[in-house]
């Protein structure tokens, strides 16, 4: 931490110097709508050369598709891009590359089944025959990896590499193609703690190149550490700049959201049952032979919502799969409402809604809906087999359009029309026809994931009481997100997972965002015991 | 036993001739679905420039004119699939089974109209044609036992087109694994959106995929109608396009093992016609059907995963959608 | 992409764009007569007068419709839950080979009353098994449904020749095909059926199995949007990942999807090979399963799209043997090559023009409503 900390002080030593000198990049009145979003709203953005310059906001806020518009990918609707003060046209990601801009994906651009050095030059060979190329590439590819600390074998297939590697090559292929300005989308989300303060240095010495960077992020604690400026952005539009030494995660987080941070609803002490689910030394081990959840053990009980937080891609996207009978289990078992599963006995989804357990997927359109139907179709996803929707042979349309007239009016979901198809539908009222439908069965265990993801801001306080009400009348509910805020405002009980374990259990009144930060980067001191009640 | 050697020899040289179109139609498939296109439509560019060589052929008497027409008419057909599919994001399995019976209807329509022969074209002299190659001292050194032989039936006496099928095996795998454009092209088939953001044009990558795969199919097809034969006949590819389709799976999209497998496929069928009717001690007659569709069942099998696992390029059939 | 989808009318989508891309198709193909020297113009009343000018002419345009409703419906149902089930051809093909055989078992042993289903489940039961491997090899080994069901119409191709010329073939006969079917075995012709009520009717190949064809475009529609398994089948379609949340096994759904698809496709032996010829033989599929995969797209895998997609080829089936017959210069080979040209058209290009007809859509109504709002 105290690395950064340094380089803060560099970037508040050095306002004035480049007064002079016009932005790196300027972005002016930059619009963009996909269909009714209006991704960008008159997006206006100055990077100053040299910066480390941070992006931040919520899921959702119009970052990436800002970042894809400068980077070429997408184009924009209207609005104008300077280049180190030239007014510049970015049509393709070929513009962006002359202008000397690089982009590191969320999700890495690299072809699995080819090498390192065939990654980096694709379409910056020197020649037509490949073999010059390669011997060019890999000469600087070297002198690439000395100058900047980054080592990666050459000659390894991309896609047997490491994460953190794999990052890398994606940054050796930016610089190679001579980007004096380097794009990095979310770039922390995939990464363990070690390779993400590897990847700040990296940061770090690029800056020292005079390199200008921009950092796309909704982790506050990556803005204060490695950034010169920060900007926030908040539906599509950007609505604060700041020099990050002169700002503090409160403002930032309150600019974010746009309100105080709900840190605690209005909620009752639970009133604890009867184990409800109990995990033992469950585990998922996947096809590359890495343990995604490894021997994790814990209860959950009726009246009691038990939060799972972690950094994104820790495994809890995987529990929540094997609870819910979508992945087999690797090893171990679970019980729920008694009844126990294993390999030897396997969950499957629909067993699952049968002993009256519910889940709320993680993503919604992926998994939880069906974009082509009606929304009354959407609606009994999972529960068509069940009697109230079906006669004997035919099912009962008529049943099936009013018990989702019903669930829309109890859920408020906007429009309330069930023939409606399910793209039609916002976000958040997508997630409202999923919520309603999972929860109006009464179950005794709910499994949530990501409830709010991509939802607006009523929907979020909406959907967030009635999982409260769930716990209330004595369900017992499993909430995995990776959203701080979110798990705290709304367990009674936190659990962290890192690499696939279980590393830690808080009760909620004893949780602070630090503590649990440190317990998410497996880097706080003995605290809580292992996990399991 | 020279008897059966010779019937061997005679077999493996029927072999040669028989697999120069599989070949040429499996490279011209391994260049559409390396880029990502699958390309179904390998039988009816065949056809189409089976019918317009014929038809140049016998109308000009140039068998280099023919070629060149095969050869437009096809890479017309290749680019059509490209438009289809690369610039309107078709179904690329639906728009070569369109091409393939657009073609399968237009050469007997067309055929008929012009010529009037009931869809086939008119026979063309040999002077219009791809005729065999004798190669110097063939005829000398055929009564020298096995070498001659050998060199003066299997090497020397194909046409010109043979040799080119055989010569461009090495050559596609040159392309696709020693030159930039091989680079890209493997990749585009794999991951787009890494050449995209490469800063390289995923449909112009793809585009010339298409004019490589028409180019060749135009080559087979020429082959057909004005090589081994000496005119266009309805339907004549007969199926060849999904065998050559077939073997560039078999192949697992790499040029060496699909050549290999055309001229096994090409082999059962050179075989096909010398066994029939011939008794297998136990078994009784080999069905001369089964020999027929041992191709079709081999790959069946092989897809199924009982010898071998064949991996498609990841991105093949999926149109290239950058926006969301 | 910039569109807004809502604001398009349902019409546009369901009943505009798909005319404006089959007209592209006749379009094209008027062109390709033009340049044979056929007035396009002649030719469409002949083909007109050809598919429905006369009770005969009728009927064989009904007897080829009730072929391709069997064939587009078995595409229409394995696209729904998003395979591409090239293999129709096979399928037909097999399931004749069913019929064929159920019939040369039972038919001097048996009333027809009991042949009728036992050779409808036997069409069934043959093309669904066909399709049964193909569907296997998906859904458990991960093989791409449409190069197998490709290599399976290869397949059964070769296993009927063989079949017939070794096997099935009439002892003494040169000709590859089975004894003829007893009286009782044959399903009556439409103009049997109507001179049962006392109306005179020209013959024609027409027989009951339009009414089974009818029959079955309810069934599936009542299948595949009114019982859960279509609603399964739909959703593995639509979306697989969200079928594996809701407990949808989606390689049960393949089989399920296949199957019925294959016995769909099987039926075209009912009407063949029971209705007509009345003996098993070869090539009696002649290209109809693959003409289904014209009639799904056209028909836009709905039963009503597909009965009305059926019909413009029956009628191009027909009129076309007659246009042939007046025209020396077309000929049959004219169908195929308009049945690709919908194909292109309606299937791969079927992109090509919404942009620019919602476009022109918002154009004009917009131009409709803008004065107004102007006023306002």
């Amino acid at each position: 931490m105290s690395e950064p900390q340094q380089n803060l002080q560099d970037g508040a030593d050095r306002p004035g110097a480049g007064v002079t000198a016009p932005p790196a990049i300027e972005l002016r009145d930059i619009n963009k709508s996909f269909g009714p979003v209006h991704a960008n709203k008159n997006v206006n953005l100055s990077v100053r050369p040299g910066d480390i310059h941070g992006t931040i906001g919520e899921n959702g806020a119009g970052k990436s598709t800002l970042m894809s518009i400068l980077y070429g990918f997408y184009e924009a609707d209207s609005g104008e891009i300077l280049i180190g003060g030239k007014p510049t046209s970015i049509r393709s990601s070929r513009d962006a590359i002359a202008a000397g801009i690089g982009m590191v994906h969320q999700h890495f651009m690299l072809v699995d089944n080819m090498s390192v050095v065939e990654n980096i030059m694709l379409g910056a060979e020197s020649g037509a025959i490949l073999a010059s190329s390669v011997a060019a590439a890999r000469a600087e590819l070297e002198r690439l990896e000395r100058e900047y600390n980054l080592d990666v074998d050459p000659d390894a297939l991309a896609g047997d590499l490491p994460v953190g590697q794999q990052q890398r090559v994606e940054i050796l292929k930016a610089l190679y193609r001579g980007a004096d300005i380097l794009i990095l989308d979310e770039p922390t989300g995939v990464l363990t703690p070690q390779e993400t303060d590897q990847l700040f240095r990296i940061l770090d010495s690029l800056r020292q190149e005079g390199v200008t960077v921009i950092l796309i992020t909704h982790k506050l604690r990556e803005i204060m550490a490695v950034t010169d400026h920060v900007s926030v952005m908040r539906q599509g539009e950007i609505i604060a700049d700041r020099v990050t030494a002169e700002t503090n995660k409160e403002e930032l987080a309150e600019l974010m959201v746009g309100r105080k941070v709900l840190l605690s609803l209005d909620k009752a002490a639970p009133r604890v049952g009867e184990t409800v689910l109990r995990v033992e030394n469950l585990s998922f081990v996947d096809r590359a032979g890495v343990a995604r959840v490894d021997k994790v053990s814990f209860s959950v009980h009726a009246g009691e919502i038990v939060g799972i937080a972690g950094v994104s891609g820790n495994g809890q996207s995987e529990l929540l799969e094997l609870l819910s009978g979508i992945r087999p289990v690797t090893s171990g078992q679970f019980s729920m409402m008694g009844e126990d599963f294993s390999t030897e006995h396997p969950l499957d989804p629909a067993t699952m809604r049968d002993v009256k357990a519910a889940h709320v997927p993680e993503d919604r359109l992926r998994t939880g809906l069906v974009k082509a139907f009606a929304a009354d179709e959407s609606a009994i996803l999972g529960y068509h087999r069940s009697a109230a929707y079906n006669s004997a042979v035919f099912l009962d349309r008529g049943a099936i359009e009013r018990d989702c007239g019903q669930k829309m009016s109890d859920f408020d979901v906007r429009p309330q029309n069930p023939a409606l198809k399910t793209a039609n539908f916002s976000g958040g009222n997508q997630q409202k026809i999923v919520l309603a439908r999972e929860i109006s069965r009464g179950p005794r265990l709910l499994l949530v994931g990501q409830p709010t993801r991509g939802v607006d801001i009523g929907a979020i306080e909406f959907i967030h009481r009635n999982i409260i009400a769930m716990r209330d009348s004595g369900s017992a509910v499993l909430l995995v997100s990776v959203e701080l805020d979110e798990i705290m405002s709304l367990s009674d009980r936190i659990l962290v997972m890192f690499e696939g374990r279980i590393v830690g259990e808080v009760a909620a009144d004893q949780a602070d965002e630090r503590l649990l930060g440190l317990m998410m980067a497996n880097a706080a001191p003995e605290q809580a015991g292992a996990a399991g009640s | 036993m020279a008897e059966l050697l010779f019937n061997l020899l005679l077999a493996i040289d029927a072999t040669f001739r028989v697999a120069t179109p599989l070949v040429l139609c499996a490279m011209a498939g391994l260049f559409a679905e390396r880029s990502g296109v699958i390309d179904i439509g390998l039988e009816g560019k065949m056809l189409a420039a089976a019918f317009a060589a014929a038809s140049v052929a016998a109308v000009t008497g140039s068998a280099w004119l023919a070629l060149g027409a095969g050869m437009l008419v096809s890479v017309a057909l290749a680019l059509l699939h490209g438009f289809a599919c690369i610039t309107h994001r078709g179904n690329q399995v639906v728009s070569g089974v369109a091409i393939n019976i657009l073609v399968s209807g237009l050469t007997v329509v067309l055929g008929i109209a012009w010529f009037a022969r009931g869809g086939q074209t008119p026979s063309v002299t040999n002077e219009a044609r791809f005729t065999p190659i004798t190669w110097p001292g063939a005829e000398l050194l055929a009564e020298v036992p096995i070498i001659g032989s050998l060199y003066s039936e299997l090497l020397s006496g194909h046409n010109l087109l043979v040799y080119v099928a055989f010569l461009i095996v090495p050559l596609t795998w040159w392309v696709v694994y020693r030159t930039r454009f091989g680079l890209r092209l493997r990749a585009v088939g794999e991951n787009p959106n890494a050449v995209d953001t490469a800063g390289i044009s995923v449909s112009a990558l793809r585009y010339s995929a298409m004019l490589c795969c028409g180019a060749l199919c135009g080559i087979a097809g020429t082959y057909l109608s004005i090589a081994q034969n000496a005119a266009f006949v309805r339907d004549m590819t007969a199926g060849q396009g999904y065998i050559a389709l077939a073997a560039m799976i078999f192949g697992k999209w790499r040029p060496v093992p699909a050549m290999l497998a055309c001229l096994m496929f090409g082999f059962l069928d050179a075989v096909a016609i010398r066994l029939q009717g011939v008794e297998v001690p136990v078994i009784g007659p080999i069905p001369v059907q089964l020999i027929q569709a041992l191709p079709y069942v081999l790959t069946v099998v092989l897809l199924a995963g009982f010898i071998g696992r064949a991996i498609a390029p990841k991105a093949s059939g999926i149109p290239y959608v950058k926006e969301r | 992409m910039s569109s807004a989808p809502g604001r398009i009318p349902r019409w546009v989508d369901v009943a505009l764009i798909p005319l404006v891309n089959i007209a592209l198709a006749f379009i094209v193909s008027g062109v390709i007569l033009w340049t044979i020297d056929v007035d396009p113009f002649a030719a469409v009343e002949i083909i007109l007068f050809g598919a429905f000018g006369y009770d005969e002419a009728i009927g064989y345009t009904l007897y080829y419709t009730t072929n391709f409703v069997f064939t587009g419906l078995a595409v229409a149902v394995a696209f729904h839950a998003g395979l591409f089930n090239i293999g129709g051809e096979g399928q037909a093909y097999i399931g004749g080979l069913g019929v064929g055989l159920g019939i040369l078992l039972v038919d001097s042993s048996l009333p027809f009353i009991l042949i009728l289903p036992f050779s409808i489940l036997a069409a069934a039961a043959f093309g669904a098994a066909w399709a049964a491997i193909p569907a296997y090899l998906q859904a458990y080994r991960g093989s791409h449904i449409v190069i197998t069901t490709i290599m399976f119409n290869f397949i059964a191709a070769a296993l009927m020749v063989y079949l017939m010329v070794n096997v099935l073939i009439q002892p003494g006969s040169m000709s590859p095909e089975s004894r003829e079917f007893a009286e009782q075995a044959h399903l009556p012709f439409m103009h049997e059926v109507f001179g049962w009520f006392g109306m005179q009717v020209t013959p024609s190949p027409l027989n009951l199995s339009v009414v089974w064809a009818a029959i079955c475009c309810f069934l599936v529609w009542a299948f595949i949007w009114r019982t859960r398994w279509g609603y399964e089948i739909r959703t593995v379609g639509a979306n697989e990942t969200a079928a594996i949340y809701a407990g949808i096994d989606p390689r049960r759904i393949v089989m399920l999807a296949m199957c019925v698809s294959g016995a769909l496709a099987g039926f075209v032996g009912i009407n063949e090979i029971m209705g007509v010829h009345h003996r098993l033989l070869l090539n009696f599929t002649a290209g109809y399963g693959f003409t289904g995969i014209a009639v799904s797209l056209m028909g836009r895998n709905h039963p009503v799209g597909i009965v009305l997609a059926s019909l413009l080829f029956g009628m191009l089936y027909q009129g076309g043997a007659e246009l042939a017959f007046e025209e020396p210069k077309v000929t049959r080979e004219l169908v195929v090559t308009i049945q690709g040209l919908v194909i292109l058209f309606s299937g791969a290009l079927a992109f090509m023009m919404k942009g620019p007809i919602e476009r022109a859509y918002l154009r004009i109504a917009g131009g409709f409503q803008r004065p107004a709002g102007q006023e306002g």
